[in-house]
């Protein structure tokens, strides 16, 4: 299901790292052999068999990351970003996975779309790249796509990402057909006719700078009802860029009541609440858009308890001109690939909001878990999918090119810590 | 003897343009600074030859993306008056009728090297946008539904005139807050020089985030010195919006009429005007109606904001990014 170009298979040896595997138990001072792209051997001293020496004291080397939600924009906006550029971002971040959402031009509604991406990942792919389908036609709302024959061509999951299916009765539809591909349906949650014409987070800020609410409840009404109908069709769910308390609230009563759902959060989400739009800055206008503290915190604990099991990016890349722009005139969306890691290292776990374990493991296993993907991990016999960090080293964000296409990034010119020294990507050396 | 001049010693590099974007920027001694000259600029109005020499040389250009009747001729004749030279640039007619954009329309405009850019636009934040991209004072006409300082400080001139002080003051602000950049606007400068507001409106009209009194009954009007009436904008009335059932609806229940008010109570309105609807004519034609003074001290107070900004003003454009907010 996911698709990558040939990389020479690495035959590598990594000494002095910490080695940090939450999921497989792993924190401790260990050698690490790569033979031909498989990890043959962790172990206190492992032989270098005459391969490449890595020298990695002081570094963290765990599991590479997956990312659930990443608009790579091809086909139609080339300009914008192409699988080459955004698997190339992916892998200056740590990622050794992505998925990329249907919502391009034209939208990946048709088994020859979504083969001619197929095709370009082989050819282009720096890190395995994996396809999500339209959940309709043109993610026009209207009527099913064939997700039989999509899913057959390797569509990973279903998703109208951008659009929120408004149709209560043909997201049930969805939800029924879905079960014969065993796929999940990702969701938009968003009840039009209250988000209608909003930019900003309805509260102290839009009232006070006269911008049009997007409020709470436009997100969470229609993630009640997308829970309601998955519990009632037994159908399989991820919510997609949770942001309102109200929203996390529903999906962990909806998890232990034991629907199949699953969330996602985005960096951004986790880190800014509305108060930074009073710069009316552009490169902070997303959809959903960055909510109150309340919420803020509420995505949190959601992502320390485990309600919200995966940290997506939604990495929306836009050309600089459609930026630059009065806020209300400007897309939404921000890049966030090479930034991800950084973020959140820097702006939660240093100040002790989350742990160094729980991240690494909602940017990795969690989302891998969630779609079925293998889980990037630290063992012997496993593909070598890792990344090596440094935890000391700071930086600032825009002084080094961004491998994207694109730099509507919200931390453009802030100082993070945490660098992304290497990743290997399906056995081979994918960024260093 | 050779003597090295020390990086402190040599002369500091061009301090920031000042602009006026949002009254949340001035401070309660730039607003007394800006009366004072309004006041200043007032009594030279009164003499025969109207012209002061005050901003020859200059060149100040209008840029108006909105239709607008008093805000847009009251810059113009404000410039006028000070001897500057004005370029008005509509977006009906010009290259933004091409699709140019509002970056390029700025640095097209800003290639004649004007002192200050007024402009106006639906959308929020371009006056901020114009003032990061170009080398002119920036003045902030109305954007979006965010801001209209001159606006505001051309009714705080009229109370004052009017009341002889603006501080324990009270005023009723009554309508369509939700859409109102001149009561966003209005709602800082009273809290600035220490006047009470109530909002009064329906109840969808009526933000609940925003810092101040707030009611839905008309009767909260009863206690203010003053009824700020704001415009009902007929386009946010399209059927199917639904913030009210219908104007007759709200001229029946929020309409400003001579029945609602005290004997002396004074009315304002911003303009322009949908008599009958959210104010009776004769209210508005009425001695307690402060209307036409409102326009009046509109050129002398957008006369003085003109020669505060290219003289002494002390407001310098935060164009701060996202990550420094937070």
């Amino acid at each position: 299901m996911l698709w990558q170009k040939d990389l020479p298979r690495a035959d590598l040896v990594i000494r002095g790292a910490r080695v940090l595997d939450p999921t497989e138990g792993i924190d401790a001072h260990l050698e690490v052999r790569i033979d031909g792209g498989t990890i043959a051997e962790v172990a206190e001293t492992v032989d270098a068999n005459g391969h490449r020496v890595v020298e990695a004291d002081g570094l963290v080397l765990a599991p590479a990351f997956v990312d659930p939600h990443v608009h790579l924009r091809t086909p139609g906006r080339e300009d914008e970003e192409t699988v080459a550029s955004g698997t190339a971002a992916a892998a200056a971040g740590g990622y050794c996975a992505i998925l990329a959402m249907p919502n391009t031009d034209p939208v990946v509604d048709s088994a020859a779309t979504l083969g001619a991406l197929v095709e370009a990942a082989r050819r282009e792919a720096e890190v395995s790249v994996g396809f999500l389908a339209a959940i309709t036609r043109g993610q026009r709302g209207e009527e099913l796509t064939e997700m039989g024959e999509l899913a057959e061509t390797g569509a990973v999951a279903f998703s109208d990402d951008g659009m929120p299916v408004a149709s209560a009765g043909l997201m049930r539809r969805a939800l029924q057909y879905a079960s014969i591909t065993d796929r999940p349906l990702a969701l938009h949650c968003e009840e039009p006719t209250l988000s209608h014409g909003g930019h900003v987070h309805e509260g102290r800020v839009a009232a006070e700078l006269g911008f049009a609410g997007y409020p709470s409840v436009a997100e969470s009404v229609a993630v009640e009802r997308d829970l309601a109908l998955a519990d009632y069709e037994r159908g399989r769910v991820h919510v997609l860029h949770l942001s309102a308390a109200e929203s996390v609230d529903a999906l962990r009563r909806a998890r232990d009541a034991g629907v199949a759902a699953s969330g996602e959060a985005t960096p951004h989400h986790l880190v800014l609440t509305d108060d930074a739009v009073r710069s009316l800055d552009p490169n902070v206008k997303m959809n959903p858009p960055l909510r109150a503290e309340h919420d803020r915190r509420a995505l949190l604990e959601a992502v320390r308890d485990g309600t919200i099991e995966a940290i997506a990016t939604d990495h929306a890349p836009h050309a600089a001109d459609e930026k630059e722009a009065p806020f209300e005139a400007a897309p939404f969306g921000v890049t966030g690939l090479e930034t991800a890691f950084a973020a959140l290292y820097t702006h939660l776990v240093e100040p002790g909001q989350l742990s160094l374990e729980t991240l690494l493991e909602r940017m990795s296993a969690g989302p891998a878990r969630i779609f079925g993907l293998d889980r990037p991990r630290v063992s012997a016999g496993a593909r070598a999918n890792i990344v090596l960090l440094d935890l000391e080293r700071g930086w600032m964000v825009g002084e080094h090119p961004f491998r994207s296409r694109s730099e509507n990034s919200w931390l453009l010119g802030s100082r993070l810590r945490g660098v992304v020294q290497m990743t290997l990507a399906g056995g081979g050396v994918a960024f260093e | 003897m050779i003597r090295l001049v020390t990086d402190d010693l040599r002369p500091p590099g061009d301090p920031p343009k000042r602009h006026l974007l949002s009254v949340g920027d001035l401070t309660r001694d730039d607003v007394e600074r800006l009366l004072g000259t309004a006041r200043t600029f007032e009594t030279s109005l009164e003499r025969h030859v109207k012209k002061l020499p005050t901003l020859k040389g200059h060149l100040i250009v209008n840029l108006f993306y909105e239709s607008s009747t008093r805000t847009s001729s009251s810059f113009e004749l404000a410039a006028k008056r000070l001897s500057a030279d004005t370029l008005t640039v509509k977006s009906v007619g010009s290259s933004v009728d091409k699709g140019e954009s509002l970056k390029d329309t700025a640095l097209t405009l800003g290639a004649y090297d004007p002192d200050v850019i007024v402009i106006r636009h639906p959308q929020v934040g371009a006056p901020q946008l114009v003032a990061r991209v170009t080398a002119a004072h920036v003045v902030n006409a109305g954007d979006g539904k965010h801001q209209h300082p001159t606006q505001a400080l051309l009714d705080l001139y009229t109370l004052r005139e009017e009341f002889d002080r603006l501080e324990g003051l009270h005023v009723a602000i009554v309508g369509d807050v939700l859409h109102s950049r001149v009561a966003r606007s209005l709602l800082q400068a009273f809290a600035l020089v220490g006047i009470r507001t109530t909002l009064v409106g329906p109840p969808a009209l009526l933000p609940r985030e925003l810092p101040a009194e707030a009611s839905t009954d008309i009767e909260a009007i009863r206690d203010a010195d003053v009824v700020y009436v704001l415009r009902m904008q007929n386009e946010r009335m399209e059927a199917g919006a639904n913030f009210v059932p219908s104007l007759r609806e709200y001229s029946a229940r929020w309409g400003i009429t001579r029945e609602r008010l005290r004997a002396g109570q004074k009315v304002m309105h911003p303009g322009p005007m949908n008599r009958g609807v959210e104010i009776d004519p004769r209210v508005a034609d009425s001695v307690d109606s402060l209307i036409t003074r409102q326009v009046r001290s509109g050129l002398v107070v957008r006369m003085a904001v003109l020669y505060d900004v290219l003289t002494g003003g002390p407001v310098g454009v935060q164009a701060l990014t996202a990550a420094e907010v937070a």
